[in-house]
């Protein structure tokens, strides 16, 4: 066992887990106030300049809330779900590159925590089992409109997943690798472009297909406050609603690296290769470029959130199998086809 | 005959399949949220910034008191009268020797309470009183957690002796005085 190498991760793990926490916190905090600006408000303004210790508020809140398990419930299932939706929100920033290596006195400080050459694949298992957290809390609960929910939310990420994948099937026909370095370090350089330009198309059901697996709006059916109560989480009170909620900004967190590093180049952006920084300096500046480009996209979910209604089961469904799904699957023919004719 | 030109004729056709894609329409949509980004934000932060209140704007009583600092209400009653809320309720007292510089006639309210729950700022009892003495003003009630917090005794009710304790209600008698019928005391 290398000592090194178990305290790099170690320290990398933490400080991961230490951003994606804060992050999503202050994701709650840019979706009021986002959701304030567009409809011409002012958004939570009391606690702290500009409200900016709102997230701390409302932490603060959850906490001393009374903790409620429902009689009927399944207790041991019912306390599971937050943890499992929560471990999986957090297990995918795992095989995500965030920038280039330091450098210390000779010593090489990565910034993956693992380089998996499936890590695709590892994306997708986990995301999936994420899936499982909604559905347990929602069938644990004993309520009927937490049910509704959880099944609204289970066929909806089966529906989309398939889209999903064959949207990354497609893209894997262009990068010729699972791993998400090669895929980001395969956009940069000479003669290369990001993906976006190259699979338009995919990105684009890519980009529908994270709104649904994020139960976003206008997917936001698992919830649906106007219809369902809560949803799947209707049953839910203090931290552990506090970890649903919380694990979905975290979700929204990491899908939006996924979507910056698989089709807008990662941590690299045009040009900055060119300006021959040292390597600590590009290491830092390309981790802020990658922040950039994650914020950029938690702004965009934000912002559709605001601009479209949510879906009406059947249009969900149909957007999915009928237009989503064929759609793909002629984007994976014209792509193979194009690379088989044309080269890569 | 057209007044206007902002109405539009709604033609119920069927899509074009670019129309069918949505992605222009939802294009469309986010290129107007987003210009909302950058609007003035229409919110007043009530309690630091203050909207003006139209002159007839009708808020929390004031009882007022002459210019030498005595109390007009003379507890005739006709505002609890006229009040179709039945939310004041008056006892009245008789005026004693050294207590001319307090209450400007013989006979005074002792009890003066207004059940701002009750009170549906209709502003009769302004119009019946013959005293001058009862105005809505443009204060708002302040709120409390209690029901029995909202009746509002004279302590509350009556405007301060002092320049600073009173309450300017200019601008609804302008109201009266418009209206053509000038509310004037009728004892002076």
């Amino acid at each position: 066992m290398d000592w090194a190498l178990l305290l790099d991760k170690t320290i990398l793990i933490v400080i991961i887990f230490a951003v994606s926490l804060g992050i999503a916190a202050y994701s709650t905090y840019g979706e009021r106030k986002i959701a304030a600006f567009l409809q011409d408000r002012v958004g939570p303004d009391r606690a702290g300049p500009f409200g900016i210790l709102q997230p701390l508020a409302d932490g603060g809140k959850m906490f001393t809330k009374e903790e409620i398990i429902p009689n009927a419930s399944n207790k041991f299932l019912f306390i599971l779900a937050p943890c499992i939706f929560m471990m999986t929100a957090l297990m995918t920033s795992s095989i995500i590159p965030w920038g280039k290596s330091f450098n210390f006195g000779g010593h090489e400080f990565g910034l993956q925590v693992a380089d998996l050459n499936v890590g695709l694949l590892y994306l997708f298992a986990v995301v999936s089992i994420g899936g499982y957290g909604i559905m347990i809390g929602g069938w644990a609960s004993n309520n009927k409109f937490a049910l509704l929910g959880a099944l609204r939310a289970s066929s909806q990420m089966i529906s989309y997943e398939v889209a999903m994948g064959m949207s990354i099937i497609a893209l894997l026909l262009i990068s010729n690798s699972l791993s998400l370095r090669e895929i980001v370090d395969g956009q940069a350089g000479d003669g290369n472009m990001w993906n976006v330009v190259r699979q338009p198309v995919g990105f684009l059901i890519f980009l529908i297909c994270a709104f649904a697996e994020c139960n976003r709006a206008p997917f936001d059916l698992p919830e649906s406050e106007s219809e369902l109560i809560g949803g799947y989480h209707t049953e839910y009170s203090s931290m552990k609603l506090g970890l649903f909620l919380f694990a979905e900004y975290i979700n929204m967190f990491i899908s939006s690296a996924i979507i910056a590093s698989l089709y807008f180049g990662g941590y690299h952006f045009p040009g900055i290769d060119s300006l021959n920084l040292s390597q600590n300096l590009a290491a830092i500046v390309s981790v802020a470029v990658l922040f950039a480009k994650i914020l950029f996209f938690i702004f965009f979910f934000m912002w559709v959130r605001w601009t479209l209604p949510r879906f009406r089961y059947d249009q969900l469904m149909n957007l999915g199998w009928k237009v989503l799904i064929p759609l793909s699957i002629i984007n994976v023919l014209a792509t193979g086809g194009w690379i088989t004719f044309f080269g890569n | 005959m057209q007044l206007t030109n902002r109405s539009k004729v709604v033609v119920k056709r069927e899509l074009n399949w670019i129309e069918k894609l949505y992605l222009p329409a939802i294009l469309g949509g986010l290129s107007i949220t987003i210009k909302h980004l950058f609007k003035k934000a229409a919110t007043v932060k009530y309690p630091e910034q203050k909207r003006e209140f139209s002159a007839v704007y009708r808020g929390q009583h004031v009882l007022k008191r002459d210019e030498q600092g005595r109390e007009n209400c003379t507890a005739c009653g006709l505002c609890a009268v006229a009040c179709p809320a039945e939310a004041i309720s008056i006892e009245a007292a008789e005026r004693k020797k050294g207590e001319e510089h307090l209450y400007r006639e013989e006979k005074y309210a002792a009890k003066y309470e207004i059940n701002m729950l009750r009170c549906i700022y209709c502003g009769l009892c302004e119009d019946a009183c013959p005293k001058d003495a009862i105005y809505l003003s443009d204060r708002i009630v302040d709120p409390a957690y209690t029901r029995n917090n909202f009746v509002y005794g004279k302590d509350i009710l009556v405007e301060g002796m002092d320049a600073a304790g009173r309450i300017d209600v200019s601008k609804r008698k302008k109201i009266y005085q418009m209206e053509g019928t000038p509310k004037q005391p009728l004892l002076k």
